[in-house]
Parts: structure tokens; sequence; C-alpha cells
């Protein structure tokens, strides 16, 4: 224990709500600019959240995103009731998609999804289990060092 | 380059009067993949799409680009340019298409 001061906070998202994709992220963003955290850092937080969020409503049947503000990161986790990911590190891979044209006619799922955000996290764990659900949890450093 | 600037090379019209704009804008990302602009696009960039949703200002929002134009003369509902001026972003329209949108856009930026 290192008695630090953690701020944390939940949100919970529904799948398939398409009209109100982003409400969480923005929420997100808005706090951790109100915490004084630089934009560049927020930027990259608000992508990460917006395309896990995105892949919630497109793909789950609804999801917990906590926030966990701590002095010297942030961490976000997304934990959803859904499909799961059959096979991660094809997931993984930029342009893998099994996104609907529906989807597609959004503007998403361009399986940019994943490789974005862990372009723009720190660490990035992602579990899952086919037919439960899955599991990703992203930390972005404060102080600007890379593990 | 400023919005300005941009309107007039792009004869375009604000669709978000009095929201502020970035005094400077320093690229351009023409898409219609959101996905495209949330993996590639800079902090500060000049947005033109063909996409005309929901979609494309909560993209923008979070993703901190400058201002979005539209092209085609396509004009998003009124309640996607409501949030927009929630959020402060720039909103605004062209009558060109995206190809001639973009090659005005580069001369612009090449000071031509």
């Amino acid at each position: 224990m290192t008695g630090e001061k953690v701020f944390r906070t939940e949100f919970s998202v529904k799948g398939r709500e398409f009209s109100r994709a982003g409400d969480v992220s923005c929420r997100i963003k808005n706090l951790l600019k109100d915490i004084g955290i630089d934009a560049g850092t927020v930027r990259r937080l608000a992508i990460a959240s917006f395309e896990a969020e995105m892949n919630v409503i497109m793909y789950a049947r609804q999801a917990v995103i906590s926030l966990a503000v701590s002095p010297d990161k942030v961490s976000i986790v997304i934990d959803d009731e859904g499909p799961g990911i059959p096979d991660i590190a094809l997931a993984m891979k930029e342009g893998f998609s099994t996104a609907t044209r529906e989807m597609r006619e959004l503007g998403f799922g361009a399986g940019m999804g994943l490789p974005n955000i862990r372009k723009n996290s720190d660490v990035f764990h992602l579990t899952s289990e086919p037919g439960r659900g899955t599991r990703l949890e992203i930390t972005v450093r404060l102080d600007g060092s890379r593990p | 380059m400023t919005l300005d600037d941009v309107l007039v090379r792009l004869q375009g019209d604000i669709l978000t009067p009095g929201v502020k704009t970035s005094p400077l804008l320093s690229s351009v990302f023409a898409s219609d993949l959101m996905s495209d602009v949330l993996a590639f696009a800079h902090s500060g960039t000049l947005l033109l799409t063909g996409l005309a949703n929901i979609h494309v200002v909560r993209t923008a929002t979070l993703a901190d680009i400058a201002a979005v134009v539209f092209v085609q003369g396509k004009r998003p509902a009124d309640d996607i340019i409501a949030e927009a001026l929630k959020n402060d972003l720039p909103l605004a329209s062209t009558p060109l298409p995206m190809f001639e949108a973009c090659t005005r856009m580069g001369a612009l930026l090449n000071g031509k």
C-alpha cells in the first residue's frame, strides 16, 4: 500500500446505443481536463476510451467503464458482457474487423480500434472469455515515462 | 491558415456561428472513416469529410480536431450542430466535392 490518493468513478455503457456513442468518453475527457492533466495526455486517453466505448456499443451487450486517476497514472478498465474475442492476436492486427456494413457506414469498424488503443496506452492488457465477455485494462503514465 | 482563409478558399459557410475558432489550423485531414481520424489525425487539424452524422462531432471533439468542413454541400441535422455548439467545435459546409476541396486546401497550405 502506498497510501496515495486515487480518484475513482464508474460509467455504464449499453450495446447498440449508437446515438450515445462517445458520451462516456466525453465525460472522462472533461474530468481529466478539470483535474489538470495536460492536453496531449488527455487526448490519448480520450481516444483510447472512445475506441473502447465504440467496441462495446458495436459488439457487447453492456459494459462498466472504470476510471482511476492517481498522481502518477490514469487507468481505464472496460469490463463487458458480450461475445468475447476468440482470437486476440488476430483482433489486434490492423485492418482485421468483424464489423457489419451498418457499423462501417457510421464511420467505424475499420479494424483500427484495438491497435489504436494500444498505441495510445503505456500499459495495455486485453483478456477475453468467448461467450462471456472481454476485459480491457489500459494505463497512461503521467510522468511521461514508458515502461 | 485560419478558418476564415479556408472558408474563402472552399466557398464554405459556417454552421456554428459564435463558436470561437483556433487562431491557426496546422494541417488538413480528409476522410469519411472516423476510425482513421482517431488513429491518424493530429491534434489541431482541419477535418474534411463527407460523413455528416453525430459520430463526426464526437470523434472531432475527442480527438481535438480544430474544425470540421462537410464537403459536397452536406449539412448535418440541427441536433448534431447543437452538439458541436455545446462542445465549441466549429462546423462548416462547402458545396465542393472532396477531391476539389482537397486540391484547394493543398494549394492553400503551400501558399498558392
